[in-house]
């Protein structure tokens, strides 16, 4: 029981962190109907922008204090994601309005494979370390419910923190704030939105901008877990899954699936691994999803828009 | 002035449905090939092949499949990568299992193989398109991975998945030196070039182009979607299939599945992207594109950074060419969606027109 508990709060961390990637995606999705495939490649630029900030600023400024590098670095990765934010809308999908989704798509696939040779270009392509602060000792909790309780990773607890809280503000901005409005109204219906005098780039700048800033928040979380490494980039494709199970355009929907996915692949890799040779965490997220998809496309909060074929 | 329809009349439908129409098409064709079976072979140094044509051959070949999936049929997969693998594996367990087993026989029992996977794969594209479709072709891409890499009986019991083949022969005769492998990966992309151009050009070509354009309309002309689309996803895997065996045969001889990993489905992608969406020509411009661009960046870019004074090493060589790839993409999808292939036809039109522009 106590062994089934750690798999499964394990799982759920795995999954908090899969859906903040999520999260990026559904947030492009819904406000300019880009399937933005380069989310993984924004994750990796932001987190390398962040650590090697960290580590460039001190020494250029000359100061000592880790916490002010970090406030620093993050502003200036915030920055530089709301400046790949802006070319991408400039260069690339002003270019592109009113193409069909699969040549959004593939234009997205062109700048996975730009961001992720001009980050490393950049900022160098070694493991780089984040070092936040994050508590790395693990606790135990229950334990006068089982014998040596439920082991848990302070980290994990932390990051599930951060990404519960990014949620909530996110929430609140896109319910609250006139921004966010405007955001839903692009959401809803393009050209409502700008016959009512929304403009189309700027709320695509804003929402790419968020979008990287969610990309900076989910790599600094991995990145302070696993270090920062072309690696990271790849934690995406894990990603699709779960915005595919959760339903294209819903934030609420990203959490779960993510939940879902994180926790259904600890489980199986565990219970059902072993009879399969192991290692089957590699597509089970994916074969999830597809099955998810044969019996309901829209995933499980996604509006009901796919066409029939 | 030299390349002109005028005066070249029709006079049955067999001269009207040939491939080439213009008999100035037809000489450059022949041209083309008797170039690239008798003076290539004779003139070309080993270092071509081994880097150059062979992979070339092989790639086009495998894109070729692809663009007859996503080109005229409209169907993405990012899934290539495995149906080559499907195509690699299935050959390799045909050739060792079966003592005695001719080449070809294994090489199409693989291209076999890789079109049931292809066809149980596509299966979802009844029911869903375009960007769900994409994820539904990873989820191949990745249960193929993981299946030759922990499934014994797929590799023959070999760990990590890596194999290998040698002593190849086609019928008594060794497929040994990069000429005879070269040879005979042209004779097999001619063939299937010949037979992909005659499918698109066909009833069921139609078909899959009616899909593409607009699957409602098709379905209401009587297009039965299910039928083409299965069809499509056959004959493409089928293709990749042959292409997935022949790189791990001839190319490389020894292989493991990181050789048919998701960058090789992206690589074939960009391929069909920038070769041409939907033309058969396109496939070759593309994957020649790409298999010649990382070698003239990896000759010409280091001596341009020492020109600015920059030090360009491996590193960070292998950054630019991802830039450079990702920019071109976007270029291509931006200025001209048809990709080189498009190129290729208006200056076509351009050609016959000269001297004169009216």
């Amino acid at each position: 029981m106590g062994f089934f508990l750690e798999t499964l709060t394990g799982g759920l961390m795995a999954g908090m962190l899969y859906a903040l990637i999520a999260l990026g995606f559904v947030l492009i999705y819904k406000a300019s109907g880009v399937f933005n495939f380069a989310q993984g490649a924004m994750v990796l630029f932001a987190a390398l922008a962040m650590a090697r900030f960290a580590e460039w600023l001190p020494k250029l400024l000359g100061f000592e204090s880790r916490l002010l590098a970090n406030l620093l670095a993050f502003v200036c990765a915030l920055a530089v994601m709301a400046a790949v934010a802006w070319a991408i809308e400039r260069l690339v999908l002003g270019k592109l309005v009113n193409q069909e989704g699969i040549t959004l798509l593939m234009a997205t696939l062109g700048i996975t494979y730009f961001l992720d040779g001009f980050g490393q270009t950049l900022f160098g392509s070694d493991i780089y370390k984040i070092d936040v602060g994050m508590p790395k000792d693990p606790i135990f909790v229950l334990e006068s419910f089982f014998e040596g309780g439920v082991l848990l990773n302070k980290e994990d607890l932390y990051a599930a923190l951060i990404a519960a809280a990014l949620v909530a503000v996110l929430s609140l901005f896109f319910q609250k704030t006139g921004t966010g409005r405007a955001l839903r109204a692009v959401a809803d219906d393009h050209q409502a939105a700008q016959s009512i005098g929304i403009p189309l780039s700027r709320i695509w700048i804003i929402v790419w901008s968020v979008a990287g800033f969610v990309a900076l928040v989910a790599g600094i979380i991995w990145g302070s877990k696993l270090g920062v490494q072309f690696s990271l980039s790849l934690v995406a494709l894990k990603a699709l899954p779960v915005v595919i199970l959760g339903g294209l355009t819903s934030v609420p929907g990203a959490i779960l699936g993510g939940l879902i996915i994180g926790v259904g692949e600890k489980l199986s890799e565990v219970y059902i691994g072993p009879l399969l040779g192991g290692g089957i965490e590699i597509w089970f997220a994916y074969v999830l999803a597809l099955l998810f998809l044969l019996v309901r496309p829209q995933g499980l909060f996604g509006e009901k828009i796919i066409d029939r074929v | 002035m030299l390349y002109r329809e005028n005066g070249q009349f029709k006079a049955s439908y067999h001269a009207d449905q040939q491939i080439f129409p213009i008999a100035q098409d037809r000489w450059a064709i022949l041209a083309l090939i008797t170039l690239a079976f008798v003076a290539v072979p004779a003139l070309a140094p080993e270092y071509l092949f081994r880097a150059v044509l062979i992979p070339f051959l092989i790639l086009a070949l495998a894109a070729l499949g692809l663009n007859i999936l996503v080109g005229y049929c409209g169907q993405i997969s990012l899934g290539t990568g495995a149906f080559m693998a499907v195509g690699a594996y299935a050959a390799y367990n045909f050739h060792v299992r079966f003592e005695g087993m001719p080449l070809l026989l294994s090489l199409l029992g693989g291209g076999l193989s890789a079109t049931a996977v292809g066809v149980l794969f596509g299966i979802p594209s009844l029911r869903i398109k375009g960007l769900y479709l994409a994820v539904a072709t990873l989820a191949a891409q990745f249960f193929v991975d993981w299946a030759c890499l922990r499934l014994g009986w797929v590799t023959n019991g070999s760990s990590s998945g890596s194999v290998s083949v040698a002593g190849l022969n086609l019928f008594g005769l060794p497929l040994e030196t990069p000429v005879q492998k070269y040879l005979f990966c042209l004779a097999l992309l001619s063939l299937f070039a010949l037979l992909a151009k005659n499918l698109v050009r066909g009833a069921i070509g139609r078909e899959w182009m009616a899909i593409r354009d607009m699957d409602v309309a098709a379905s209401v002309i009587g297009i039965r979607p299910v039928y083409a689309k299965l069809s499509a996803f056959a004959v493409s895997s089928f293709i990749v299939g042959v292409a997935g065996a022949l790189w791990g045969f001839v190319h490389l001889g020894s292989w493991e599945p990181a050789a048919f990993n998701i960058d090789r489905s992206f690589q074939l992608l960009f391929m069909v992207i920038i070769g041409g969406l939907g033309s058969i020509m396109g496939s070759f411009f593309g994957a020649a594109f790409i298999v010649v661009l990382p070698i003239v960046l990896t000759n010409t870019l280091p001596a341009l950074g020492a020109l600015v004074g920059l030090n360009v090493d491996t590193a960070v060589l292998s950054h630019l060419e991802f830039m450079i790839f990702g920019g071109l993409i976007v270029f291509f999808l931006i200025v001209e969606p048809h990709g080189i292939a498009r190129l290729w036809s208006t200056a076509k039109e351009k050609l016959r027109l000269w001297p004169f522009p009216h």
